[in-house]
């Protein structure tokens, strides 16, 4: 038995099968749980191509996190596909590579942060709200950070997005742990994916990670990354909430 | 086993299918970005539709060098074996 057995999760933020999220919906799907998928825009027809790789068919559904409509609509359309959901995979970022990363941190422009910040942080809270309808005790809300705590090269406005995704992800844990439900984060080493790929200079972070980490580090292995997750929407952290969770290899506790 | 033309009608037909490009002009010497006017994203949707197509991995690093019609049609018929 899996230990997700008969929970229902909605992964949102999967394009490719190199997208962290597929890795999730993959194991999810593994340890017994029904997965709906979600992504948005053009990206909406490579997902429904990709899915076709899960071990299992999922459904998949239009949400662009920063279209009200969609927020407001998403418990109708998530109903045509599961009564109600035990988990929510945040697994979303955006910031434009061009302006925002790799270098150009005292030129970032302000509505490209706006947007980097809505995108990658504000719709943590957003999907969270709206898929509370759907939602009770013993929920889960799992998100992917990277380390915000530090300044990292390349990294730049992204890491200003993920310290406000860190704290919105403790507040949401704030205000709902009364209602039962959990919020937590994985903060992933580097991984080879569509938007690690997009930060120009990212490659450099991937090889001093591996001799740091005590436990050394694989950038094409998603595994360790979902079961993270995974465990985090199990109901084996039933006392964790508003916790960053490193699933790194142990780079984060070495001085050097 | 598939020959070039048979892979290259099949490309064509996928790229009309995803980047709007008539399948007529899906010629061998043409680039994607340069002449086709086919974008990133456009682009990982054709890779991973011609994955399924051809029964082929092509893996992400393999796709910068796939600029023409042609390297991609060569690429996949020596993947394919
Ligand atoms: N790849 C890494 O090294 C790494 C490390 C730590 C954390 N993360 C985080 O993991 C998460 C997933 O990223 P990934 O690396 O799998 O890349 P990815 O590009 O495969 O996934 C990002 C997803 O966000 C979606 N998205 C972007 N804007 C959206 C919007 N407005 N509405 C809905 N969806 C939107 C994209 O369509 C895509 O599916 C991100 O939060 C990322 O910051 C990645």
């Amino acid at each position: 038995m899996g230990i997700l057995e008969g929970k229902r999760i909605l992964v949102a933020g999967v394009t490719m099968d190199s997208s962290i999220g597929f890795a999730v919906a993959r194991v999810a799907q593994e340890q017994g749980a029904t997965v709906v998928v979600s992504n948005f825009g053009r990206a909406l027809s490579i997902t429904k191509r990709i899915v076709g790789r899960l071990p299992q068919p999922a459904p998949v559904i239009e949400l662009d996190v920063t279209d009200e409509s969609h927020l407001e609509r998403l418990p109708d359309v998530l109903r045509e596909h599961v009564d109600g959901l035990d988990g929510v995979v945040h697994s979303i970022a955006y910031g434009n590579p061009e302006t925002l990363l790799g270098g150009k941190f005292l030129d970032g422009p302000w509505s490209d942060v706006a947007q980097a910040v809505q995108v990658s942080a504000y719709s943590l809270k957003s999907l969270t709200t709206a898929c509370l309808p759907l939602m009770g005790e013993g929920g889960s809300v799992v998100g992917m950070t990277f380390d915000a705590t530090v300044a990292w090269p390349a990294y730049d406005w992204m890491g200003v997005a993920k310290a406000g995704l860190e704290s919105t992800s403790r507040y949401l844990a704030r205000d709902l742990g009364p209602r039962g439900i959990r919020v937590n984060l994985v903060s992933a080493g580097p991984l080879k994916t569509l938007a690690a790929k997009a930060i120009p200079g990212f490659e450099d972070l991937e090889s001093s990670w591996k001799d740091r980490a005590p436990l050394g580090w694989d950038e094409s292995d998603h595994g360790p990354t979902a079961r993270g997750v995974v465990a985090l929407l199990s109901d084996f952290f039933p006392a964790t909430t508003g916790e960053i969770v490193h699933v790194d290899g142990g780079f984060h506790a070495m001085g050097l | 086993m598939a020959t070039q033309t048979d892979i290259l009608n099949d490309l064509a037909a996928i790229v009309e299918d995803i980047a709007g490009v008539d399948a007529a002009d899906v010629q061998l010497d043409k680039e994607f970005i340069g002449d086709l006017d086919v974008d990133s994203l456009s682009m990982v949707e054709i890779v991973v539709a011609a994955e399924e197509k051809f029964g082929v991995r092509i893996p992400d690093d393999e796709v910068k060098n796939l600029k023409t019609v042609g390297d991609a049609v060569n690429y996949i018929d020596k993947a394919q074996g």
